[in-house]
């Protein structure tokens, strides 16, 4: 049965504030099926009694000493930067619709 | 109709590392902003971020104060937001398996002790700094990034909804403040951002057990705002319910100069975080030991402490709550302590005139040698000394260091006591105030009091007051 997927990707690309034109929409609705259709097949294998695993490896996290290592020079941090004001990264205002949180 | 009010806290603190939580970067405050930035804290292609041992350490360590269950075995994921206050476009957060499971605070409340339970407690990156144009966060033509903060190690604790005034949520803040504090996890600067606040807060029928639709209160920055922006909150949903109407869910902003909540949005749900397994983080294992260890070093915590110099040193809860209020004072009232066996007495004078000094002064306890203070007092309570000259004595002890007992001794600062000593004195000012001691002698009875002041300007104010009043009344 076919599914609609333009709603899903309009709806994901306004989260990450895309502006996508509709051949895109179309063929990422269509790759949203797919993979989505993927994971109804897996979601089919019986996994009673598998611990889910989120990484491929079993090793633990390595945790390093708490010491300061020198940061980047300004300028570089800021090289690629598109607007500088002083030593602050400008960036768009922030409307109260996308306020967001931390 | 009567509504109940529940508030459920959302609580972050900085934790006291050196570096950031995922890189080498400093955690320092303030500073040329997006000076202390990296390619990991930046979040460049091609960077990976590597656990702050200390950081666990002091996450677990709180974690185990607040009794929250801490797991061997937790997950990083990320939170994927679109604002610019981090640079990654996503936070690296903990969802589904928290460091700390539960957890719970034994708070002073109105009605006694009550146990405040949470939900969690867990791990994750600050987010930078962004500075509004404008005057408010409304309206803003642009922003301005400042990503020192990013990535700074964040504590974020989640209250159970069981708060029930702004009052209570209040109190709450102060105790975990308290016990953040004396577990060195964060040093908890409401000022600089070190703690802060989001409320969950909904209104409900009294008697109901369903929870009402809640508003998210966020940008309280002290705990007095805390409790205001509670409290005006609940008037607002208590006129939208009592007229009818119905809470929208949605998040507010505290305006602390209007003293009012302004609606920010609609509540974005978890989902639209689109939080997936951080694929660059190996989920974080603690040793058994690891945990059993940090249990050890956990020191004696506030409420524990309370207790225990009520019963030790028989002090009224009222002290032992100032006295605990910070890790440092309760260290020195206990070394003072010691030394001096009057303890309700030390303890007044720590709380009133230490601290009042120390306020004054700016200067920090630490500065100051318990010693000094019971060397002082012992001679308070010997009477060689007046309340007066004490009392100039440790201002001059807190703010130039001076070493009371060697100040007595120079400047000949001992009390004068017996009649043989007060009367020469206090025949000369009668003497030379006939008119005073005429006004006494005709019912004005400040008169007397001038007469005290003149005798304490004779003798510098080292007369012992109570003799001084007496012979002076006797001999007029």
């Amino acid at each position: 049965m076919p599914v609609d997927f333009g709603k899903e990707v309009d709806y994901v690309a306004h989260l990450a504030r895309l502006s996508l034109e509709p051949e895109e929409k179309e063929c990422l609705a269509g790759q949203l099926s797919e993979i989505l259709e993927t994971a109804r097949r897996i979601q089919e294998l019986d996994t009673a009694g598998v611990e889910p695993t989120s990484h491929v490896t079993e090793l633990p996290a390595v945790l390093r000493d708490d010491s300061v290592r020198p940061s980047l020079p300004l300028n570089r941090a800021l090289q690629n930067v598109p607007q500088r004001e002083k030593s602050f990264v400008k960036v768009p205002r922030i409307t109260a619709s996308e306020l967001e949180q931390d | 109709m009567q509504y109940e009010v529940v508030i459920g806290l959302e609580i972050h603190v900085e934790l006291m590392t050196a570096s950031k939580l995922f890189c080498g970067c400093s955690t320092t405050f303030g500073g040329e902003p997006n000076s202390n930035c990296c390619p990991v804290c930046l979040g460049l292609p091609g960077s990976l971020p590597v656990f702050n041992r200390r950081a666990v350490e002091l996450a677990v360590t709180a974690a185990l104060a607040l009794n929250s269950e801490v797991q061997l075995r937790s997950r990083f994921d990320r939170k994927n937001y679109f604002y610019p206050d981090l640079p990654k476009a996503y936070q690296i957060s903990q969802y589904d398996q928290p460091l700390g499971r539960g957890g719970y605070l034994e708070v002073e409340l109105t009605g006694g002790k009550r146990r405040v339970n949470l939900e969690r407690v867990h791990l994750e990156e600050e987010a930078g700094k962004l500075v509004h144009a404008g005057d408010s966060i409304i309206g803003a033509g642009h922003s301005m990034a400042d990503y020192n903060r990013a990535g700074i190690p964040l504590l974020e604790i989640v209250t159970a909804p069981e708060l029930h005034s702004g009052q209570e949520a209040r109190t709450f803040l102060e105790d975990l403040r308290s016990l953040l504090l004396y577990s060195g996890a964060s040093d908890c600067k409401m000022e600089e951002g070190s703690l802060r606040c989001d409320a969950n807060i909904s209104l409900r029928p009294e008697g109901s057990s369903k929870l009402g639709t809640r508003a998210e209160v966020k940008n309280m920055n002290s705990f007095r705002s805390v409790e205001l922006a509670l409290d005006y909150e609940v008037r607002r949903q208590e006129q939208v319910l009592s007229e009818g109407g119905t809470v929208v869910q949605e998040t507010c902003h505290w305006d602390e100069a209007k003293k009012q909540t302004i609606t920010l949005r609609g509540k974005e749900g978890s989902s639209d975080y689109r939080y997936f397994p951080e694929p660059d983080l190996l989920p974080l294992v603690l040793e058994k030991t690891f945990v059993e260890n940090l249990a050890h070093q956990l020191p004696e915590l506030p409420a524990t402490r309370r207790e225990r110099l009520q019963e030790q040193y028989g002090l009224e809860k009222e002290e032992a709550l100032l006295l605990t209020s910070n890790r440092e004072l309760g260290d020195f009232f206990e070394a003072a302590a010691k030394q001096y066996p009057g303890y309700r007495h030390l303890a007044n004078w720590i709380q009133g005139d230490l601290l009042y000094q120390l306020r004054e002064s700016g200067k920090r306890l630490n500065e100051i040698e318990p010693g000094l203070l019971v060397d002082l007092l012992l001679r308070l309570d010997e009477g060689r000394i007046n309340r007066p000259v004490a009392k100039e004595l440790l201002a001059e002890m807190v703010q130039s260091g001076i070493d009371p007992k060697e100040a007595i001794k120079e400047r000949g600062l001992e009390q004068i006591t017996g009649r043989d000593n007060l009367l020469p004195v206090i025949e000369e000012v009668i003497a030379n105030n006939p008119e005073a001691v005429d006004n006494y002698r005709q019912g004005k009875k400040k008169a007397l009091a001038f007469l005290v002041g003149r005798v304490m300007a004779a003798t510098e104010g080292r007369a012992d007051p109570a003799e001084l009043n007496r012979l002076l009344q006797e001999k007029i």
